[in-house]
C-alpha cells in the first residue's frame, strides 16, 4: 500500500509544480498603442489648480492645465489662452488679447468670463476671503474690455506678475475638481483611483495643433518606494520615470532604458524651524552649516551629481543665481564647535528631523547629516512621516524641529523662492524673521526696474546665506529614465513633466 | 522522540548563545563603525575587508548586522518580559481568584488571541503612531494575552491541589501561594511560552520594521535593512541575504528552544 | 440549534464591542477631524460650524450609533484625504486581497495535506526528518524574506515573472493571477510547514488510539485504517489550524503586498495609517476584524455539527 501513498504525493507535487511553473513562463506583453505609464512618487494633493501646493502635483497638472500664458522649456513666457499680452503703468495694468478657439476639455469655448473667473478665485474676489495663491492679493480688479480684451488691474506695480498668470484657467462655477477637473491643456482627465493612479487622454481639440499631444493615454502611476519604482521599470508596467537617484537608474542599466540627466530645479537643505529651539539661534545654525560637508553629501547619495548650493537658489535661474553662495560654509568643525559652545551647547544636543517617507533621496541625505552632525557632538534621529501628514504638520501647522526636503519653484520667478521667507507670508514654514529680509522685499515690490529686482533678490539670497536660514545642500541631480520605445524628453527650469512632448518610437 | 527534543533544545540554545554573545561583542566591538559611512566604498561585495559587504553609503554590512541584532534582541528582550510580567500576575490571579473577573479577561483574551499578532500590533501602532517605543509598547501588549490564558490554566489546576490547600489551611496568605508555592511550579511552561514569544517578537519586529512603522532609520534594524536593500537585490544582493539570514538564526533558535521545552507536541 | 443561535448571539456582540473598542480609539486620538479636514487657516467659526455638521459635538455614543446604522446601510464614511466615500476606495481593493489569501490558502492545502499525510505514514524515515527539519527552518523565515528571496531567485535571475509587472484585474486577468503566483507562494510556504507538523502529529496521535489497534486487530491493512479511520479523526484540529491559517495569511499579505508592490487592501492600510486618513483605517480594521471573528466563529460552529460532545462542554 505504500506505492498508492507515493503515487499520490507524486501526483500533487507535479500537479502544483506545474502550476507554479505553468504561471511562471506566460507572461505577455500588452501591445496597447502610444500610451505611457510614469512613475511618481507621491499622489497628488488636489486636483483643484490653485488650491494644491506640492510641487509633485504641479507637475502632473501642468499638463492638463494653462494659463494665459505658459512656460516653455528655455524658461520663456510664450501666450497660451492669451494670443498676445501687454504691459501697461510700469506693471500696474496687464493686457490680454483673448485666443480665439481655445476649448476646455468639456468642449466649450473659453471666454472673457472664465478668465476673470479664474484669476479672481486666485485672488479670492469670488471664493472665499482669502487668496488662495498669495501673489494674487496684489490683484484689485479684473475688468472684461469686450469679448476678447480683458485687463487686470494691480494694487501695486508688479513687472514679475506675468510669471503667475501661468496660472490655469478654468471655466467659470466650476466647483467640483476632485471630480471633474477641467482645463485646457493638451491632455484631458480620465480618471483617477486615490493613491494607485491618475490617468489622461489626450485632447483632441487642443488649440495649439502644431504642439498637440504624440501619445494617446498618459497614466501617472503612483509608487512611493524606490525599490517599487525600479521593479516596475524593470518589469514593464512603468514606462518612465522622473527625478531618480543615480543608485536607482544604476539598477537599469541592463534594461532599455535612455537615461536623461539634468537638474532637479529644486534646493534640497535641512530646512530649520526658527521657531522650534535652539534654531531660534545663529549661532546653532551656523555651527549645523559648519558642520556638514555637502560635497560627501552629493558623493553618497547621488555618486557626485548634483550641484552644490548655498541659498534658496538654484543654478537654472541665471539670472538670480549667486554661485559664491556654495562655498559660505565650508566644512569647519573646529568653528562649528566654537559656536555651539558660544550658544550654550558645548557638548550638542539632540534634535529630530522629520522627512517624508516617499523620498528616498531626503531619507539618505537626513541620514549622512545625522553622520556628520555627530561630529560636533549632535545627536539627530530621523522621524519618518507620510507625504500627507508632511504637508499637514510640517508645512502647514510647522510643528517639527527640521525637515530635508526640497523646495521647487512654482512660477518662473525668484520670487516664488524667495517669498516664501517673509515672515508673514503664509507659508513661512521655517518661521525665518528678519525686518530687513521684508525690507529689501518690500522693495522688490516697489520697483519696476528688472535688473534693480535682480540685485534686490541677490541681496536676499545673501542675507539668508548669512542668517543660516538653513541648512542649505544642493539642487539635485535629477535622472529620469525614459524606455527606448519613447523619446522627446525635455528638461523645463521648472519643476513639471511636459507629456505632449513624448512621443513613440517605431520599432522594426 | 525525547532524545530528539533534547537535541533540538540543545542546538536552539547553541544558536540562541552564539547570537547573544556576538551581540554582547557588538557592545563592545564591531568591525567598523556600523553608522560610518564611505563614498568610495559603495555597494562593495563581500570581501576579507568587509565580509558581508557595504551598503548603499559604503557602511559596512557585518557591523550593522551584529548592531541589528542587538536592536532586535532589545526589543524582543522588552516586548517579552513586559508581556510575561503582566501577563503572568494577570493569569495567576484571575486563575487562583476565579470570579467574574476571570470571566472578563477570559473573554477578552479570547477576542485577543483570534487575531493575528501583526494585525493586533497595526492596530495599536495606528492608534499609538509610529516609533520604536510604540511598536514595543504594541508588541507587549499583543503579548499579555496567551502569557495570561497559559498562566491562568496552570493556576486553575494548581489551586485544587493538595499542597495549596494545606498551605491555605496553615494560614498562608494568598500573595504567598500565588508567587512563592505556585509559581515556581509553573515555570517549565512559561519558560515554553517566553521561547515562543521571543520568536514571534523577532518575526513581528522584523515586519513592523519592513514596513517602516517599527525602528526608524538609521538605527541599524534587520527589518528596515531588508526593506532599504531590496531596490539593490538586482545589483547587491549580500545587503538583503546577511540581514535576513540573521533574523531567520534568531528566530529558528527560538523556536526550537520552545519545541525543546514543550511537553510532547504543541497544539 | 439552539447551540448555534447562542454562538450567533456571542458573534454579534463580539462585533459590536470591537467596533466600539476601535471606533473609542479613533475617535479619541484623530483629535479634531473637523479642525484637521479644514487645515490650519480655518477660522474658529468654520470650524465649529463644520463639527456640527459632522456631528462631532454630540455623545460619543450617538456618535457611535450614526456610525454604525451608516455602516448597515453601506455608508462607509467620506476619506479625510480623499474627500470621496471610503467605500469607492476599498471596493477595488478587497477582491484583490481575496486573490492574494485565497490562491495562497490554495497552497497550503494543495501541498500540506499530502506532505503531511505521507510524513507520517513514513515517520521516521530519512526523507520525513528531512521534511521535518526543512520545516522547523521554513517556519523561522518572515515570509517577506521568502518574498524577496524568490523575488531573486525566479524573478532576477531566472526571470520567470517579472517583478512589479502587476496589473490590474480589470486588464488582464490572467496576467494578474499570474503575478500573485509568487507573492502566495511566498506566504504559503511558512504556513505549510507548519500545517504540514500539525497535520504528522495529529495522524501520530491518532495511530496511538485504541480503536486504531481494533481496526489493526480486525486485520485492516495499514491504508485502510489510515484512510479509513484516522484521517476522519485527525483533519478535527486541522480544521481549527485551517482557520487560523486563513486569518494568518490575511494578516501576512498586509505585508506581502509591500513588498511585490501590489495596491491591495494592506497597501491600504499601511498608507492611511501613515497618512492617519482614520475613516479609512477604521474601516479596514473593522472589515479584517469581522472576518477574524466571522471564521471563528464558522470553525466553533462547523466543530458543534460535526462532533456532537463541543455543544455538550461548552
Amino acid at each position: 500500500m505504500k506505492r498508492v501513498g507515493k503515487q499520490m504525493c507524486l501526483l500533487f507535487f507535479s500537479f502544483t509544480l506545474t502550476l507554479v511553473l505553468g504561471g511562471c513562463l506566460g507572461e505577455k506583453e500588452e501591445g496597447k498603442e502610444s500610451s505611457i505609464v510614469v512613475g511618481i512618487s507621491q499622489d497628488l494633493d488636489s486636483l483643484d489648480p490653485h488650491k494644491s501646493v506640492a510641487a509633485g502635483t504641479k507637475e502632473v497638472l501642468f499638463n492638463m492645465y494653462e494659463g494665459l500664458v505658459k512656460p516653455d522649456h528655455l524658461g520663456n513666457f510664450i501666450d497660451a489662452v492669451a494670443k498676445s499680452h501687454t504691459i501697461k503703468n510700469g506693471g500696474k495694468t496687464y493686457v490680454f488679447t483673448l485666443r480665439q478657439g481655445v476649448k476646455f476639455h468639456n468642449g466649450e469655448e473659453v471666454t472673457a468670463k472664465d478668465v476673470k473667473y479664474s484669476i479672481e478665485r486666485c485672488a479670492g474676489i469670488t471664493e472665499g476671503k482669502t487668496p488662495l495663491i498669495a501673489a494674487f492679493s496684489n490683484v484689485k480688479s479684473v475688468e472684461i474690455v469686450d469679448d476678447t480684451i480683458i485687463k487686470i488691474h494691480l494694487k501695486q506695480a508688479d513687472i514679475e506678475f506675468l510669471a503667475y498668470l501661468t496660472v490655469a484657467i478654468v471655466p467659470e462655477g466650476t466647483n467640483d475638481f476632485e471630480k471633474y477637473p477641467i482645463g485646457t491643456g493638451p491632455f484631458r482627465y480620465e480618471s483617477r483611483a486615490p493613491q494607485e493612479y491618475i490617468t489622461f487622454k489626450k485632447f483632441d481639440d487642443y488649440w495649439d495643433k502644431d504642439n498637440q499631444a504624440h501619445l494617446e493615454e498618459v497614466t501617472f502611476k503612483v509608487v512611493t518606494n524606490s525599490s517599487a519604482l525600479v521593479n516596475g521599470l524593470k518589469g514593464g508596467s512603468i514606462q518612465m520615470a522622473t527625478r531618480m537617484t543615480t543608485n536607482e537608474t544604476a539598477q537599469l542599466k541592463n534594461d532599455p532604458f535612455t537615461i536623461y540627466q539634468g537638474g532637479s530645479n529644486l534646493v534640497q537643505a535641512l530646512y530649520l524651524n526658527h521657531a522650534a529651539k535652539p534654531f531660534h539661534d545663529i549661532r546653532v545654525r551656523q555651527a549645523l552649516c559648519y558642520a556638514v560637508n555637502r560635497q560627501e553629501i552629493v558623493d553618497l547619495i547621488a555618486d557626485g551629481k548634483g550641484t552644490i548650493v548655498g541659498s534658496s537658489m538654484f543654478p537654472a535661474f541665471k539670472k538670480y543665481y549667486i554661485q559664491e553662495l556654495a562655498n559660505y560654509y565650508t566644512e569647519d568643525i573646529q568653528k562649528a564647535k566654537q559656536l555651539l559652545k558660544e550658544a550654550g551647547y558645548p557638548n550638542g544636543f539632540e534634535m529630530t528631523i522629520t522627512v517624508p517617507a516617499n523620498y528616498q533621496k531626503h531619507i539618505d541625505a537626513a541620514q549622512v547629516l545625522i553622520e556628520q552632525l555627530k561630529r560636533i557632538g549632535i545627536t539627530a534621529k530621523i522621524e519618518l512621516i507620510e507625504w500627507d501628514a508632511w504637508l499637514s504638520d510640517v508645512y502647514a501647522n510647522r510643528n517639527y524641529q527640521s525637515t530635508v526636503v526640497g523646495v521647487d519653484a512654482a512660477y518662473l520667478s525668484a520670487r516664488a523662492m524667495l517669498e516664501r521667507f517673509t515672515s508673514d507670508y503664509s507659508r513661512n514654514f521655517i518661521n525665518y524673521w528678519n525686518p530687513k529680509y521684508d525690507k529689501l522685499y518690500q522693495k522688490v515690490r516697489e520697483s519696476t526696474k528688472e535688473e534693480e529686482q535682480i540685485k534686490l533678490y541677490k541681496k536676499m539670497e545673501t542675507m539668508l546665506t548669512e542668517d543660516a536660514a538653513n541648512v542649505y545642500i544642493q539642487d539635485m541631480n535629477s535622472e529620469v529614465a525614459l524606455h527606448k520605445d519613447y523619446a522627446g524628453y525635455e528638461f523645463y527650469p521648472l519643476y513639471v513633466q511636459d507629456m505632449a512632448k513624448i512621443y513613440k518610437v517605431k520599432q522594426e | 522522540m525525547r532524545q530528539k527534543q533534547k537535541n533540538q533544545l540543545v542546538i536552539g540554545m547553541g544558536i540562541a548563545l552564539f547570537l547573544f554573545l556576538l551581540f554582547l561583542l557588538s557592545i563592545f566591538y564591531t568591525p567598523f563603525d556600523p553608522d560610518m559611512m564611505n563614498a568610495k566604498e559603495k555597494l562593495v561585495a563581500p570581501s576579507f575587508q568587509h565580509i558581508f559587504g557595504t551598503d548603499q553609503f559604503g557602511r559596512d554590512i557585518c557591523s550593522r548586522v551584529l548592531k541589528g541584532l542587538g536592536t532586535t534582541f532589545i526589543i524582543a528582550l522588552s516586548t517579552v518580559s513586559i508581556g510575561a510580567i503582566v501577563g503572568v500576575v494577570l493569569g495567576a490571579v484571575t486563575g487562583y481568584f476565579g470570579g467574574w473577573m476571570d470571566e472578563i479577561c477570559m473573554r477578552i483574551n479570547d477576542v485577543i488571541i483570534a487575531f493575528p499578532n501583526i494585525l493586533l500590533v497595526l492596530i495599536f501602532i495606528s492608534v499609538l503612531g509610529v516609533g520604536q517605543n510604540n511598536m514595543i509598547l504594541a508588541l507587549s501588549i499583543v503579548f499579555i494575552p496567551s502569557f495570561s490564558r497559559m498562566t491562568r490554566s496552570e493556576f486553575l489546576t494548581h489551586r485544587d491541589m493538595d499542597y495549596v490547600k494545606s498551605a491555605r489551611l496553615m494560614g498562608v496568605s494568598h500573595f504567598r501561594i500565588l508567587f512563592v508555592h505556585i509559581l515556581p511550579n509553573t515555570v517549565p511552561t512559561i519558560l515554553s511560552m517566553l521561547a515562543i514569544g521571543f520568536n514571534n517578537a523577532i518575526l513581528a519586529e522584523a515586519g513592523m520594521s519592513y514596513l517602516g512603522l517599527g525602528v526608524q532609520p538609521p538605527t541599524p534594524s534587520l527589518g528596515r535593512m531588508l526593506a532599504e536593500s531590496q531596490i539593490y537585490l538586482a545589483t547587491a544582493p549580500w545587503i538583503a541575504i546577511f540581514p535576513g539570514m540573521a533574523i531567520v538564526l534568531l528566530a529558528l533558535s527560538f523556536s526550537m528552544i520552545s519545541e525543546g521545552l514543550s511537553k510532547g507536541g504543541r497544539s | 440549534m439552539k447551540y448555534g443561535l447562542k454562538k450567533l448571539v456571542a458573534l454579534i456582540i463580539t462585533v459590536f464591542v470591537v467596533s466600539f473598542l476601535s471606533f473609542l480609539a479613533f475617535s479619541v486620538i484623530s483629535g479634531d477631524a473637523a479642525q484637521s479636514k479644514l487645515g490650519t487657516e480655518a477660522t474658529k467659526e468654520q470650524v465649529e460650524a463644520l463639527r456640527e455638521e459632522m456631528g462631532l459635538d454630540e455623545p460619543v455614543f450617538t456618535r457611535y450609533g450614526t456610525w454604525i446604522c451608516n455602516i448597515l446601510k453601506g455608508d462607509f464614511g467620506i476619506s479625510y484625504r480623499y474627500n470621496i466615500p471610503v467605500k469607492d476606495m476599498i471596493k477595488d481593493r478587497i477582491p484583490i486581497m481575496i486573490a492574494l489569501v485565497g490562491m495562497s490558502f490554495l497552497f497550503v492545502v494543495t501541498i500540506s495535506i499530502p506532505v503531511g499525510i505521507f510524513c507520517a505514514s513514513y515517520k521516521s524515515s530519512w526523507l520525513d526528518q528531512g521534511i521535518c527539519i526543512v520545516n522547523q527552518i521554513m517556519m523561522a523565515v518572515p515570509s517577506f524574506f521568502i518574498g524577496m528571496i524568490l523575488t531573486f531567485i525566479f524573478g532576477l535571475i531566472l526571470r520567470w515573472f517579472t517583478p512589479g509587472a502587476y496589473v490590474a484585474i480589470s486588464r488582464d486577468p490572467i496576467g494578474f493571477f499570474l503575478y500573485l503566483i509568487p507573492p502566495s507562494i511566498a506566504m504559503a510556504i511558512p504556513k505549510t510547514a507548519m500545517a504540514i507538523k500539525i497535520l504528522r502529529s495529529a495522524i501520530l496521535s491518532q495511530m496511538d488510539m485504541d480503536y486504531v489497534r481494533t481496526a489493526y486487530s480486525r486485520g485492516n491493512t495499514k491504508y485502510q485504517v489510515l484512510y479509513h479511520h484516522v484521517l476522519r479523526n485527525a483533519l478535527m484540529p486541522t480544521i481549527t489550524f485551517g482557520a487560523m491559517v486563513l486569518i494568518d495569511l490575511v494578516a501576512n499579505s498586509v505585508i506581502m503586498e509591500q513588498v511585490f508592490s501590489i495596491p491591495g487592501l494592506g497597501n491600504l492600510l499601511i498608507t492611511s495609517i501613515s497618512s492617519r486618513d482614520y475613516p479609512v483605517v477604521q474601516f479596514i480594521i473593522i472589515f479584517i476584524a469581522t472576518f477574524v471573528i466571522i471564521t471563528n466563529f464558522l470553525v466553533d460552529f462547523l466543530y458543534g455539527k460535526i462532533d456532537p460532545r463541543v455543544r455538550v462542554k461548552k
